[in-house]
């Protein structure tokens, strides 16, 4: 095994495409996202990804460190910037797109670094930084469908945050999946303009049922409310980002999980094969990257 | 002169011992911190020793330390004038998005104008103008935003913390409007993410600061700019206008006491109008420098505090610590900055919650605060910081009503 | 789309719910600022009654050892019980160490923001809910129609706070305890003459702020909403603080100012559910918009207590 490694090695070096970075046969990560690793959501969904690729390439061969909470931009630019001078890791993740310009500013400095960042496509035209993103709107657009053929009362409601990036795409997919198996039903959509505030998507979501929604779906971490609403009022819940089914108990039927380690494991092959970066990934039903679960 | 020396020593050592308190707060906050960390499993020892390396550790951690500081201390020069009007302005937030709304839209439209060609001539001319303007446009559009508090607690008696408040979330909200319509990359339409604005031309972009100590030169290479080289100047000047200014004693007389003010014909309304009108043009400043100095654009998630960091509050605290004097403001921000840097790197290190932090930052500006009055009981006759500072004592005498 | 399509029932029971953890943290706090206390700490206090109350009721439950509604007292008396330890140490704080009221409100609120989301996210860990106050159906009255959707169908954490409206009222203006807090805030020299202790009113009136606040709290983990993420009040606590200013210090016009930025909030989302096309970002800001300006054409301006953010020097 080890004579093994070091034939692997030694041949690398001669092809010269040994990876500058990798000091041993540790693949070290460092990432921040911008709130609590059990979020329910997007930043639960690197999290888990990251155990992900953990399990499966072994605790010897990979190791991340990761900072949560870091929905102050410049937390993230200190973090990011202390990891990519330590010259200690092999790739450096800023799950947010939020951290763009410091991802842009970082990567020109640091080029013999590797950068990961999302959900945006832009790599900035840079070898060094790989861009991900999630089509939300596909396992929206099933979602849709599915509380399309389920709905009784012919409204469905939609709490949202902010009208951009993979939320967008969410609610987008979702009414158009409605739309696709039920053209009859109205879909009503609010954006709560907050990523975190649960009580205001607590009282969007009971406003959905008094306006007689007996299916609810949204996205970001503030839905833990909404799907409280659901339970209470025998509504259906859908959900995306990650995994709600335990929270929504009896009423979750469908969730588009993200499936981040599909993308993390290119973007460390192709480390290891000594390109650093320069593309962009998206996650789709169709490269396993958004699996559907179904509950209920 | 050895006797002069002498009584200095003496005075100084006065000095120092009536910071003990202060130190004691911080060695009971760090107490109480390190209960919490050992509850966690975590030797206190070592975070509390990454949280000093995070924040000064390195030539890169104290540029950041003082990256942190420089919107906290912009703010807490804008809020020292403000309480010593007597306004608690709350709305450092909203109106440190008021002035990076303004400053970016300046610098970007600028930023997009060709070169005049008798500007060319001298290098840096032109970027200095964009640069100015941005920054002077900031300030004006936090001072209005914080004047209109002002106004309507002068003229409505809407009290300026519930306007203050309220005019946090307009803010907020008017700038995600902003950001996801008419200032909106242009590069990003069509695709869905984050409301941001270009990226500013690097003739808008506040410069980076190095000093020329050394080779490389210090802080080469890290995130420090400008932006905290114009705060300390600001925090002299203001200091000079509030105590050595008639209008800046009107400011400090009405916010002592309104009603003697007005008997002396202060035109009370006036004062406090002006007071909310720079504190707000000084946290406008705070948000232009980061936009200028540090992001390059200007982006949001949507919450208030995923762009201020939540400057517009720590600013009243560091302001407050500062013994609401314009000088004392700087140590105090840089402290708090420091407080949270550090405080990341412990998070980092060890991974402690970034939740803990946030407690123990509690735990120390109480605990802080609370041992002032141990200050102030042994100076009891030196008058106390919040309501007179050593300054007053040598007021000009000569101000009359205006 | 008429008017009648969007001032419907449901928006006013709407309200009546949004505006509910408002009163209970406007109400303490009106105590607070009437004997000359301000703490702007509210928010953190709320964050820590929502847990403890949250977490109480949660154990219980998956223990299975209290029945139901004694679960649920019991999360009410462990956010009344932390609520009001967060009171009196701001009361040691601002009154015994004459802390500046403003900055120590804030170290509160820091505190509060952080302790429960660490103890959240080492005793629970990931959201979960729990079985909260469930509405109550009266007889008859839940039937009547429009009133009953609106006043009839809430749960019981919502009938407390707005009763005590009128009880913190009476207290306030027709108890000898309220006599005292009002002399302690107006002018505690005087009060101190005859005979009243400023400290202990003050403690007493700040106590029971944090108790309401805690309480505030928990009708939003185990009433409204029935779980726990960190930062949960998103600012409320914040909300209340201005309310009380709105209200001139009355518990009456302080739940009518609640009540109004309630209204208008639950107004923005009935508009947005039922399809209008304003932006978002208008609708959002709308009850903060119109609470400023309620309170421009507001005719009656209470004058704020003399000695509040004061602290008492005896013999000055």
């Amino acid at each position: 095994m080890k004579k093994a490694l070091l034939l692997t090695l030694v041949l690398a070096l001669f092809v010269g495409l040994v990876p500058s970075l990798a000091q041993d046969d540790v693949f070290r990560v460092a990432a921040v996202a911008p709130s609590a690793t059990n979020d329910l959501a997007f930043s639960q969904s690197m999290y888990d990804a990251l155990m992900a690729v953990q399990m499966h390439m072994g605790e010897d061969a990979f190791q991340f460190d990761f900072q949560d909470g870091t929905f102050i931009v410049d937390d993230a630019a200190v973090a990011l910037r202390e990891w990519a001078a330590s010259g200690d890791y092999d790739l450096v993740i800023a799950h947010g797109s939020q951290f763009g310009s410091v991802v842009e500013e970082l990567a020109g400095e640091f080029p013999e670094v590797s950068f990961a960042w999302g959900t945006d496509f832009n790599t900035f035209g840079m070898e060094n930084v790989s861009a991900y993103t999630a089509a939300a709107d596909q396992g929206g657009y099933v979602n849709g469908v599915m509380a399309g053929l389920m709905t009784e009362s012919g409204v469905i409601g939609v709490v949202g945050p902010i009208e951009v990036g993979d939320a967008k795409l969410y609610v987008d997919g979702f009414v158009a999946g409605v739309g696709a198996s039920n053209p009859e039903a109205t879909v009503n959509v609010v954006y709560i303009q907050s990523f975190s505030d649960v009580p205001l998507a607590t009282e969007a979501a009971e406003t959905h049922i008094a306006n007689d929604a007996d299916i609810l779906t949204g996205t970001a971490q503030m839905v833990v409310g909404p799907i409280a609403i659901a339970i209470e009022n025998g509504a259906r819940w859908f959900g995306t980002q990650a995994s709600q089914a335990e929270l929504a108990q009896n009423a979750g039927v469908g969730f588009q999980i993200y499936k981040w380690e599909v993308v993390l494991m290119d973007i460390i092959s192709n480390i290891q094969a000594g390109e650093l970066g320069g593309h962009s990934y998206e996650l789709t039903l169709a490269n396993g990257g958004l699996v559907m679960e179904f509950s209920g | 002169m050895n006797q002069a020396a002498g009584t200095r020593l003496a005075a100084w050592l006065n000095r120092l011992v009536d910071f003990a308190p202060v130190l004691i707060a911080l060695l009971l906050a760090l107490l109480v911190s390190s209960v919490l960390l050992v509850a966690l499993n975590v030797d206190p020892l070592s975070a509390f020793g990454f949280m000093l390396e995070g924040a000064v550790g390195t030539e890169n951690a104290t540029a950041e330390t003082l990256v942190k500081a420089t919107p906290i201390l912009f703010v807490a020069i804008g809020i020292t004038i403000a309480f010593r009007g007597g306004m608690i302005n709350i709305g450092g937030e909203g109106q440190m998005i008021a002035g990076a709304l303004a400053g970016a839209t300046i610098a970007l439209v600028l930023g997009d104008v060709r070169v005049p060609a008798d500007m060319a001539k001298t290098p840096g001319a032109f970027d200095l103008l964009i640069v100015t303007c941005s920054l002077v446009g900031g300030f004006l559009a936090g001072a209005l935003y914080g004047g209109l508090a002002g106004f309507l607690k002068a003229y409505f008696g809407v009290n300026e913390i519930l306007s203050t408040i309220m005019l946090n979330q307009i803010a907020v909200q008017m700038m995600n409007f902003l950001l996801n319509g008419v200032l909106l990359d242009p590069a990003e339409a069509g695709f869905n993410n984050i409301p941001k604005t270009a990226r500013l031309v690097t003739a808008a972009q506040l410069p980076r600061l190095s000093l020329p100590l050394g080779d490389p030169w210090i802080f080469d290479r890290t995130r420090l700019h400008w932006g905290l080289v114009i705060a300390i100047a600001l925090a002299v000047v203001i200091y000079i206008f509030l105590w050595r200014t008639s209008l800046g004693y009107r400011i400090r007389a009405v916010g002592e006491n309104e009603r003697a003010s007005s008997y002396a014909g202060i035109h009370v309304k006036r004062q406090m109008m002006l007071s909310m009108f720079l504190a707000g043009g000084f946290a406008g400043l705070a948000g232009v420098v980061q936009v200028l100095g540090l992001q390059y654009r200007l982006q949001t998630d949507g919450s208030p505090a995923g762009f201020t960091a939540s400057a517009g509050f720590n600013g009243i605290v560091a302001a407050l610590f500062g013994g609401l004097n314009p000088i004392g403001a700087v140590p105090a921000s840089a402290f708090f900055g420091g407080l949270l840097v550090g405080a990341q790197k412990m998070q980092r290190e060890i991974g402690v919650p970034a939740s803990l932090i946030t407690a123990v930052n509690g735990l120390i500006v109480v605990f802080v605060v609370s041992s002032e009055i141990f200050i102030q009981q042994r100076s009891k006759r030196r008058v106390s910081l919040q309501e007179t500072p050593p300054a007053l004592a040598d007021e000009p005498t000569t101000e009359e009503a205006g | 789309m008429g008017l009648d399509d969007i001032f419907t029932a449901s928006v006013f029971a709407s309200a009546i719910r949004l505006a509910t953890p408002y009163i209970f943290a406007a109400l303490g706090e009106t105590f607070a600022q009437r004997s000359g206390v301000l703490n702007l700490g509210v928010d953190g206090i709320m964050l820590m009654g929502a847990f403890g109350g949250f977490y109480a009721v949660h154990l219980a439950q998956e223990a299975g050892v209290l029945a139901e509604p004694l679960g649920l007292l019991l999360g009410v008396l462990v956010a009344l019980i932390v609520g009001g330890l967060m009171g009196l140490a701001m009361a040691f704080v601002s009154v015994t160490l004459k802390a500046k009221q403003g900055i120590s409100g804030i170290g509160v609120y820091l505190f509060g923001l952080g302790l429960s989301e660490l103890l959240f996210q080492q005793l629970v860990g990931t959201p979960k809910s729990v079985a909260g106050f469930p509405r109550i159906s009266f007889p008859v009255l839940t039937d009547i129609p429009i009133l009953g959707e609106i006043f009839f169908h809430h749960n019981l954490l919502v009938y407390v706070a707005f009763a005590l409206v009128p009880i913190s009222a009476f207290v306030l203006n027709r108890t000898t305890f309220g006599l005292m807090i009002r002399a302690v805030g107006q002018n505690p020299e005087a009060a101190d003459a005859m005979g009243v202790s400023v400290a202990r009113v003050r403690y007493a009136t700040t106590t029971i702020g944090g108790m309401l606040a805690g309480l505030a709290g928990a009708s939003l983990s185990i009433a409204l909403i029935n779980l726990f993420q960190q930062n949960l009040t998103a600012g409320q606590g914040f909300i209340a603080v201005a309310l009380v200013y709105f209200g001139g210090w009355r518990p009456l016009t302080v739940a009518a100012g609640a009540m109004l930025f309630s209204f208008v909030n639950a107004l923005q989302l009935q508009i947005k559910v039922i399809g209008a096309d304003i932006p978002s970002e208008f609708a959002v800001m709308a009850p903060y918009v119109i609470t400023i300006i309620a309170l421009v054409f507001a005719t009656k301006r209470q004058e704020q207590p003399t000695a509040l953010t004061k602290p008492y020097e005896r013999g000055e």
